[in-house]
């Protein structure tokens, strides 16, 4: 399946904006974060196709992932 | 002893009072409020002689906590019709909590059309009759008060939007780089201009370090504090490296960034205006990532954003702002938002009140979507000049609304509505309706939980928990408005158990009282029970409580969400 990554703030450095992956039925989130060199711990926020969503979440053909550290503004 | 300062404007005296026992252990909001709702009567005219303006700063400004800079000022608001406090940093607050003043309270107007400045010092307040600065822009004033007065010099200033009493003017207050912060929003600057003040000089001659009860019990809850600021990611990584700005990304992904004046919850020129891009900007043009709005700021969510040339443009460059001009108003372009940004602390108007405004003005027709020369050009010569078309500008987005017959006007109690779609983020729609500031994001701010996945998840999609939610941070937040601190601390205060505590130590141990958390929860709903009935007083009631019609209405894209709580249960939130 393909799927389109997005990654954002420092998860960029040394990475990339953005990014479409093929990957295997039945990836879940964790894998991906593991895959980029990330922990789980410096996720702050999961968006699948624009809703939160979780390490665990499976993901499916054609969904937008979104990863961010924990940042935030106001 | 701390003092109140009063100035009457009608008769040009002023005088030094005991601080009344009742207010003792108030400052910052709980402050304000209190003296507002004392003293004013809630139906008279905001820009009239019966209205007051007060400042006042925390309970903890002055000392050595972190980030407890803040300056409250307070008023009916001529925006709104209700009460407001507005609150800032830069240098003001720490000199009047230096010099012993709990509050300064100017009250009346005069009944000539001579207008004035206030110099404040140890000793008390002289009104001068000031000429030369009618009409100069803030920037000037700053300059030619430190001129005259000295470099160290505070100053609190209006711009041209006050002194013609625009319902979106502000206050600015000098930074500790001679700059600009501002009390923003609720249009205090008018009801500067109706007292007919230019500015207030601050001479910090005579300050003395604020006394603290228990100096070691004061010094342990301090660093714990600290520690717990520079050790959340929110308060010690990301603010300091992106600023407030990171969120036009996450708000974008989420599809609460209102886009074309809150008909989308996307923006495709996103990127060009993100947090991320605007740190690359910023670092590659020699400016500063990160910056604090005043002294003892660990944060640092400011920022110094240069030209191409390396030339300053402006600081305090905040989401909200860029949000409004960028998303709001399609504009893509970062560098004349950033101008944009630098005129409207000139001018002395709201920068959310305005970008808010923008976006109605574009749905008018009186300028084209993503035409920001044209905006700039609004600014400059339109309300900047005190124009009739810049009036109608200068009163924010509910006045061009009505001036021009639109019905999509993103206002709650005539306020603008920032940043963040009530539809698709639903905790703050809650915010906005029940605020009685009118519709302000940092009055609740329930984005932290909605969506940056601090203290706790609330889905932000579904009704549930949100009122709660809502009700919840309205009271902590009322709290932290009174102690002085930027209301970021919130973000450590709501994750790191040690966090809220050592603030209430420090509380304790600079007055030598025993608060506990539930005190400080207690003043924060006295505090919000306070300006409800206030407002009430005034004749804004319940019905006022509500979002606009269209966001129940109008499905808002990605997520088709539209705002579908009913009045009950808007209603629901005074209930504590």
């Amino acid at each position: 399946m393909l799927i389109t990554l997005k990654l954002f703030a420092t998860f960029r450095n040394g990475r990339f904006k953005v990014a479409e992956q093929e990957l295997p039925e039945g990836t879940d989130v964790r894998a991906v974060v593991l895959s980029l060199g990330l922990t789980e711990e410096e996720i702050g926020i999961v968006m699948l196709n624009g809703r939160h969503g979780e390490l665990d979440s499976k993901l499916s053909d054609h969904d937008t992932l979104s990863l961010f550290p924990l940042v935030g503004g106001g | 002893m701390d003092k109140i300062f009063r100035v009457n404007m009608t008769d040009l005296t002023t005088k030094i009072e005991a601080v009344p026992a009742a207010w003792a252990g108030l400052g910052g909001r709980a402050l304000t409020s209190t003296i507002v709702a004392a003293e004013v009567p809630p139906t008279c005219h905001a820009l009239s002689a019966q209205n007051l303006l007060c400042f006042a700063p925390g309970l903890l400004t002055g000392t050595a906590a972190a980030n407890s800079g803040r300056l409250s000022a307070g008023a009916k608001s001529p925006l709104t019709g209700g009460i407001k406090e507005s609150n800032a940093g830069g240098t003001a607050a720490q000199m009047l909590a230096k010099l012993g003043i709990k509050a300064l309270i100017i009250e009346g107007a005069p009944k000539s059309g001579t207008w004035y400045n206030l110099s404040v010092g140890i000793n008390g307040v002289t009104i001068n009759e000031e000429k030369e600065l009618l009409g100069v822009g803030n920037f000037a004033v700053i300059d030619a008060v430190e001129k005259r007065l000295g470099k160290k010099t505070g100053v609190l200033t209006i711009g041209i939007a006050g002194e013609l009493k625009m319902t979106a003017a502000n206050i600015s207050v000098k930074d500790p780089d001679s700059k600009i912060r501002s009390h923003g929003r609720g249009g205090l600057g008018a009801v500067m201009g109706s007292k007919q003040i230019k500015f207030i000089s601050i001479d910090g001659e005579g300050a003395k370090p604020v006394t603290i009860a228990d100096p070691e019990k004061f010094k342990t809850a301090a660093r714990a504090f600290s520690k717990a600021l520079l050790d959340h990611p929110v308060s010690g990584e990301g603010l300091p490296t992106y600023g407030t700005n990171v969120l036009v990304n996450i708000l974008n992904e989420a599809g609460g960034l209102p886009t074309r004046n809150f008909t989308t919850g996307q923006f495709e020129g996103h990127d060009k205006i993100s947090g991320e891009t605007m740190h690359d900007t910023i670092a590659a043009r020699g400016g500063k990532v990160k910056h604090g709005c005043h002294a003892g700021c660990i944060i640092q969510c400011s920022q110094v954003y240069n030209d191409k040339d390396g030339k300053y443009v402006t600081s305090g460059f905040e989401y909200e702002t860029i949000w409004g001009l960028g998303a709001d108003c399609c504009i893509d372009n970062l560098d004349d938002i950033a101008k944009a940004d630098n005129l409207m602390d000139d001018i002395g108007i709201d920068s959310i009140e305005t970008a808010v405004m923008f976006g109605v003005a574009m749905e008018a027709g009186i300028l084209n979507w993503g035409d920001s020369k044209e905006m700039l050009r609004l600014l400059t010569e339109e309300i900047g000049k005190g124009t009739a078309l810049g009036r109608i500008l200068g009163g924010g987005a509910g006045s061009v609304g009505r001036t021009y017959g639109v019905t999509r006007v993103p206002v709650v109690k005539n306020q603008g509505i920032p940043a963040y779609d009530p539809r698709s983020v639903k905790g703050i729609g809650i915010t906005y309706a029940t605020s009685t500031m009118g519709a302000d994001h940092t009055s609740g701010y329930t984005i932290a939980t909605n969506i940056l996945n601090v203290g706790g998840y609330v889905d932000p999609l579904k009704k549930d928990g949100q009122v709660e939610l809502s009700r919840n941070l309205q009271i902590a937040t009322a709290a932290v408005d009174s102690t002085g601190m930027c209301i970021f601390v919130a973000f450590p205060a709501l994750d790191i158990p040690e966090c809220l505590p050592a603030l209430i130590d420090m509380i304790n141990a600079r007055f030598g009282i025993a608060l506990t958390g539930d005190d400080v929860t207690n003043l924060g709903k006295h505090v919000l029970k306070l300006e409800r009935k206030f407002n009430q007083e005034a004749g804004l009631t319940n019905v006022h409580d509500r979002l606009p019609d269209f966001f129940k209405n109008e499905p808002v894209a990605p997520h088709n969400a539209v705002w579908d709580f009913t009045d009950a249960e808007i209603d629901e939130f005074w209930n504590f």
